[in-house]
């Protein structure tokens, strides 16, 4: 049981007045959060720092532009507290560009909600999106899953906040419209919400709720994974799944875990010099340009598919339609499953590559 | 097919296996000339993309090898390289590579005939498995 925040007034409206009077106090410097550009409706990221532009933020709008964790950990540290407002799979994000000391937990309020998940950016942005986004706002708060979202949310387990100093409860919520309650999860945001006027409860997230969406999002998951095929046919699939790769490397710049600067698959090493390719070439007798386009993906999975938080981001841009998220999710869940990690659920738990225990994988090396 | 040999690529720590290997070379013990050696200084410097690149370029097989747990030159090197490898394994198995063609042993610098007998033993696995074709065809 957590203290809750009980405000009367809708969930967005409520969590509004509650950032304004953090700003208007001067608890926080300001709020990253979502927010209304123009009168389209179109959304990105934003960091308001003047309690009047509040009201063209849109906290819980169904929409991904970036994954916030980038930008999250550009903001951060920072000497004064500053709020936000993201998705559970942006804060699980965060968490991990944190353990990477790309980032930091101090002085940031972590705000988060029980996500329905997020629409493509196409569809988001596109003609007719205002009934779309009428119909997704209507099905989760009867705890549905909307039709219209993408498919990576569609199969996420982990649409609860894991380390959010508030947690709002909104799938499910019937509700949202009429009233607002931010449940307190940490000493930190009870201290900084120590002046709101407000009435506070003790209660905390319905499970029954949480337990109906998840056994969907599950059965949800393993429709997706056998929609891919990735288990079946091994590489032979897929190299048809990647053929259609243009090499771009925009999963990888949008994926909150890929932090490198200089990725080493943009280096010099990967150019397309022949001398380079050439023991590949007396192999094959010929090689696929752009090189790599499979590699690439065997090389990130190597290096980062147990941090992945199926954000799904990485299959949003893909210009290709390539089920990049879907691999990912598929792979580091047997990867992390391995050392029963969960990214992003505990900032205290050690990246497991980074660790190791003296008495393990006996097996190994025998 | 029958003369087929496999190719190995045998990565090797600077502080036990490579001295390991060398001990099997002095003391003229026989093993099968499959490897082909890269020395590392650690077996922690391994990166899995080393041992996936090695398979992209037509290797049939790899062999990392390193300290005893506990006996690492740098410490705990030879710990991370494990817990790296027990990723790569499912990838491996992702991409329906047989999990085989990658091996693991700790070979120490007094350990000769042990590295003699890894390779003969590694070398014997993968000629069972074949020659790579998954990541060398196609793509």
């Amino acid at each position: 049981m957590n203290k809750v925040i009980k405000i009367e007034n809708g969930t967005k409206q409520g969590v509004l007045n509650f950032l304004e009077h953090l700003i208007t106090t001067d608890k926080i410097s300001g709020v990253l959060t979502l927010r209304k550009i123009n009168e389209k409706g179109i959304c990105d990221y934003g960091f308001i720092s003047d309690a009047k532009e509040l009201k063209f933020a849109d906290p819980f709008a169904p929409v991904m532009p970036i994954n916030a964790a980038q930008t999250l950990s550009s903001l951060t540290p920072t000497t004064k507290p500053i709020a936000a407002i993201i998705k559970p799979c942006e804060l699980r994000g965060f968490v991990e560009r944190v353990k990477r000391v790309q980032g930091s937990m101090k002085n940031v309020l972590l705000i988060s909600y029980t996500c329905g998940g997020v629409l493509p950016l196409n569809t988001f942005q596109g003609d007719g999106s205002e009934k779309i986004i009428a119909d997704y706002y209507n099905a989760i708060s009867k705890g549905e899953t909307p039709g219209s979202i993408r498919p990576t949310c569609k199969a996420c387990e982990y649409f609860v906040p894991m380390m959010a100093d508030i947690t709002i409860p909104l799938l499910g919520n019937s509700e949202s419209e009429s009233e607002c309650s931010l449940i307190m999860n940490s000493e930190f945001a009870i201290q900084i919400s120590k002046e709101f006027q407000c009435e506070i409860i003790t209660s905390e997230l319905d499970s029954k709720i949480i337990d109906k969406v998840l056994a969907v999002r599950i059965s949800e998951k393993e429709k997706l994974y056998n929609k891919t095929k990735v288990t079946k046919d091994g590489l032979d699939e897929l190299v048809n799944i990647f053929g259609k790769c243009v090499g771009c490397h925009g999963c990888s710049r949008v994926c909150p875990i890929c932090y490198c600067v200089m990725c080493d698959f943009e280096s010099h090493n990967f150019d397309y010099n022949i001398e380079i390719f050439e023991t590949e070439l007396e192999q094959k007798g010929a090689l696929r340009l752009p090189p790599d386009t499979v590699f690439f993906q065997i090389g990130r999975l190597a290096h980062m598919s147990f941090s992945c938080v199926g954000c799904g981001q990485c299959e949003d841009v893909c210009p290709a339609n390539i089920p990049v998220a879907t691999i990912f999710k598929k792979v580091g869940e047997a990867t992390a499953g391995l050392f029963d990690y969960i990214p992003g659920k505990d900032l205290e738990e050690a990246i497991p590559v980074m660790i190791f225990k003296e008495e393990e994988f006996e097996e190994i090396g025998k | 097919m029958s003369d087929w040999q496999p190719k190995i690529l045998a990565i090797l720590c600077n502080w036990c296996s490579y001295a390991g290997a060398d001990l099997a070379g002095v003391s003229r013990l026989q093993y099968p000339p499959n490897i082909r050696v890269v020395r590392i200084p650690c077996s922690g410097r391994v990166d899995p993309l080393f041992i996936m690149k090695a398979f992209q370029t037509g290797y049939d097989g790899v062999l990392v090898s390193g300290c005893h747990p506990g006996d690492c030159h740098y410490l705990s090197g030879n710990y991370f390289a494990r817990r790296k490898f027990a990723v790569i394994k499912p990838l491996m198995e992702f991409i329906g590579l047989e999990p085989d063609r990658l091996q693991f042993s700790w070979v120490s610098a007094g350990e000769g005939e042990r590295f003699s007998e890894v390779v003969t033993k590694v070398t014997k696995d993968i000629q069972k498995i074949g020659p790579i074709t998954k990541m060398v065809k196609g793509v």
